[in-house]
């Protein structure tokens, strides 16, 4: 049998798996620590974050205040003894990201310099220009090159979690250049998968944010938790769903409806354009409804105007919007208005972990965007999810090396039975499949195109109630897909079906949560339940796989320390 | 009015079953002016032949994953725009100068052992405990070496190097531009560590500064000036007295 076998396994290699990865040599320089990776590390879908990673760092800020930010954004979901361990957490982590060549911007005496952002009440979000995610992951992907503890796995797919009775020990991966099977064994294993976007048709996100990590854990018997809560960002390119950072309003750009009115004095009129995501995406999406939108070959949109800010403060500050601007949509941002309108972003649901990143099940930890360890509630703040990935990334890595440095090894049993199982499933069911009439691309699209409709900005019952009938028939018919490609190199068919497998389970549990939500709650607006109802809802949702389409439901109260729920207003 | 349409042929090889790479043509619809050649890509493989391989996620022109040959110039196809091609079919194959792994997918393990043996992490002689907090560096201390941080390893100035095409196992553009930027980064004490490396016998001295590296980058970062002033680093190094090699 064809099996490597670590401490810790780190399955997804952007920014909170390759933080994982270090804390676990830091732990413990003796573990030797694997890293499974669908792509290349810096291929990873943090390098298209832009704005930046907040953390308390300027003496008229205080913990007390990001953590209060941070709670009230999350519409009183998030738990607030992670919200106070993260704010704590976070100067440190991006201070050691600067030490790890990070290029962060700096203030004139050559500190860390900050930017204002959406639902932050004061100027904690740090910045590499406009490109964060990208200098934070290579820099991070780089400082990892030195560690000879850490062995990578690029471009191999995890199909499957390795359970030893309740214990998790490591995954089965498809190695795509030989397209063999492989069973990679560890003592612990850290999930570092990031998001799900591609479920929905217009995303921000890349064609590799499958929700992978949340779809093996679900299997696993692990809950996803709080998985209706999908953020949509205000300011995305028609067509290309190419984001447009917040920054831009953070800088002080003007969000205008096509009567040229900064229509977010109805909505938000203390924060205007830095209100949180949530409530300005569905501000835009009312607009467009009232019909206060502008109208182009790619459906509604607002203008996004930084024209005042001037040329010097755009190339310094803003530099990559202005070449996304001038290469993708063929507008100068200096001169021209940026047409935008709400995109799905990132998920705030995830697989259920705790603060130090460990699930429920022996052995398997959870961080960054694929997890929901109580940060981010009913809606993320801008600037807290790269700052999460270091945060939570470094606490998975400490907590699964110390599990592993006292665990006992991995035998070949059952290991080696499960592999063959998994192998045999693949190859009957995908690469020696027969027949088959449905197209993977087709699937795809109608199941993108129903979250679209179903479980967007806003959400009904009767609307979640076709969605799950829709997500039903399509499971039927991905029975029934058809594969022509039989190579054992490379197969991006192969590895698309198993993604679009993985993407049908977590709309289900999307659709079922939010079915069941019968209030409105941050991201999660429903409007035939318009109101927050804390007499009913103060709780997570956590989702399990149960026979048949739709989850087992169950509800966790939520941890509340120093922050009483009040009415959330801007 | 009839559709309008585009012809894209693309390289397809698998080495389980072809001596030689082939091109395979593809007619699709041309049916928004905002599609790139990637969208063409995707349409192939959703619509037409799902055993098209190829690699891409962002598409907005920062993971570095979609770089092809089009019509012979390494582009990354998800912002070459198939309204500047057409009437004209539009030839997409992988990227020059490297073995290929399946059609349009190309084997960059070289590339990932080049940017490993320049050491690109901040080395410090002396300890920079975490606890002093950040180090101070001034905006014009980044701008030192801010474009040679913006490589995105998408392998176009590799594609474009004829140096490269003669010899692979030269350290190349995109790795000595890295190498570049953590040796001009104020907070770095590693140049001597990294000379070696770069002034070896397929570092920069075999660079013929043809400088199209610089032509084909996507993101501005000019390579080749990274490789003429690594030059200058190792000939420093040899030709100043002892006493001054360490900075």
């Amino acid at each position: 049998m064809d099996s490597e076998s670590y401490d810790v396994l780190v399955v997804g290699g952007g920014l909170a798996g390759i933080r994982a990865a270090i804390a676990v040599v830091d732990a413990n320089p003796l573990l030797k620590v694997g890293m499974v990776s669908k792509v290349y590390p810096m291929r990873s879908h943090t390098v298209s974050a832009e704005g930046g990673a907040a953390a308390v760092l300027r003496p008229e800020d205080s913990y007390e205040n990001h953590a209060f930010d941070t709670i009230k954004g999350s519409d009183y979901l998030a738990d607030q003894d992670v919200v106070e361990a993260f704010v704590r957490e976070a100067p440190i982590e991006v201070i050691q990201m600067e030490h790890w060549g990070c290029p962060w911007s700096r203030d004139p005496d050559g500190k860390i310099s900050a930017r204002p952002f959406g639902g932050m009440t004061t100027w904690r979000t740090c910045f590499a220009a406009d490109k964060t995610g990208f200098h934070m992951l290579h820099s991070v992907f780089q400082t990892s090159l030195q560690f000879k503890q850490i062995h990578r796995h690029d471009e191999a797919f995890a199909t499957k979690l390795l359970m030893e009775d309740s214990r998790c020990v490591g995954v089965v991966a498809i190695d795509m250049r030989s397209g063999r099977f492989q069973a990679i064994t560890a003592k612990s294993v850290i999930l570092a998968t990031g998001g799900l976007g591609r479920v929905y048709a217009f995303t921000t996100n890349g064609n590799i944010c499958t929700g992978d990590g949340m779809a093996l854990a679900y299997r696993a018997g692990v809950g996803l938790k709080d998985m209706e809560m999908v953020q949509f960002h205000p300011t995305g390119l028609p067509f290309t769903g190419i984001l447009i950072t917040e920054a831009v309003r953070g800088e002080g750009g003007y969000l205008l409806n096509k009567d040229g009115e900064r229509f977010l004095k109805r909505y938000v009129p203390n924060k205007m354009e830095l209100g949180p995501r949530d409530i300005i995406s569905r501000a835009m999406t009312t607009e467009f409804e009232e019909g206060r939108g502008f109208e182009g070959p790619h459906g509604k949109y607002m203008h996004l105007d930084v024209r005042h800010l001037g040329e010097e403060v755009i190339d310094r500050k803003l530099p990559f919007m202005r070449e996304l601007g001038r290469e993708f949509v063929g507008i100068d941002i200096v001169k021209d208005p940026i047409p935008v309108r709400p995109v799905q972003h990132y998920m705030m649901g995830g697989v259920d972990a705790d603060i130090s990143g460990a699930t429920p099940v022996l052995g398997l930890y959870a961080a960054g965007e694929c997890s929901n360890v109580g940060l981010n509630g009913g809606n993320r703040l801008g600037s807290n999810s790269l700052s999460e990935c270091l945060v939570f990334g470094a606490a998975a890595g400490r907590a699964a090396a110390e599990y592993a440095s006292a665990a006992k090894a991995v035998g070949a049993n059952p290991v080696d039975a499960l592999l063959a199982d998994e192998t045999r499933r693949i190859e009957a069911s995908f690469l020696d499949k027969k027949g088959g009439e449905e197209r993977i691309g087709t699937i795809r699209e109608e199941l993108q195109h129903d979250m679209d409709a179903g479980a967007g900005v806003f959400r009904t019952r009767e609307g979640l109630e076709k969605l799950t009938r829709q997500l039903g028939s399509l499971r039927d018919r991905f029975e029934k897909i058809k594969i022509e490609d039989s190579s054992r190199t490379f197969n991006t068919e192969l590895t698309a079906a198993l993604e679009l497998d993985f993407m049908i389970e977590v709309s289900e549990t999307i659709a079922y949560s939010a079915l069941a939500r019968e209030e409105s709650r941050g991201a999660h607006s429903r409007r035939d339940f318009p109101e927050r109802d804390d007499s009913k809802w103060l709780k997570h949702t956590v989702a399990f796989r149960a026979d048949g389409a739709a989850p087992r439901l169950d509800y966790r109260d939520i941890h509340i320390t120093n922050f009483k729920p009040q009415a959330r207003t801007y | 009015m009839a559709e309008k349409r585009i012809t894209i042929r693309a390289t397809r090889f698998d080495p389980d079953r072809d001596k030689a790479p082939r091109l395979q043509s593809y007619d699709i619809p041309f049916s928004d002016e905002s599609m790139v050649v990637l969208d063409a890509l995707n349409h192939i493989k959703s619509h037409v032949d799902g055993s098209l391989s190829y690699r891409w996620s962002c598409r907005m022109g920062i993971c570095g994953s979609c770089g092809m040959m089009v019509n012979g110039t390494p582009k990354l196809t998800c912002n070459a725009f198939l309204r500047d091609y057409w009437p004209r079919s539009i030839t997409v194959e992988p990227l020059n100068n490297f073995p290929i792994v399946r059609d349009l997918v190309i084997d960059m393990e070289g590339f990932m052992q080049k940017l490993k043996s320049v050491k690109p992490w901040i080395i410090r002689k002396q300890d920079y405990p975490l606890g002093a907090g950040e180090h101070r560096q001034t905006m014009d201390q980044i701008d030192e070496f801010r474009q040679f941080s913006e490589c995105i390893n998408c392998m176009l100035c590799y594609a474009a190097c004829p140096v490269y095409g003669l010899n692979n196992e030269f350290l190349g553009p995109a790795a000595t531009a890295l190498a570049r930027r953590y040796n001009l980064d104020s907070r770095d004490q590693g140049l001597t560590e990294r000379l070696p490396m770069l002034a070896n016998s397929e570092g920069v001295w075999e660079c013929s500064f043809v400088g199209e590296c610089s032509v084909v980058c996507p993101k501005g970062v000019d390579p080749a000036k990274a490789i003429q002033q690594t030059k200058l680093d190792t000939t420093m190094r040899f030709v100043l007295p002892f006493g001054t090699r360490e900075e």
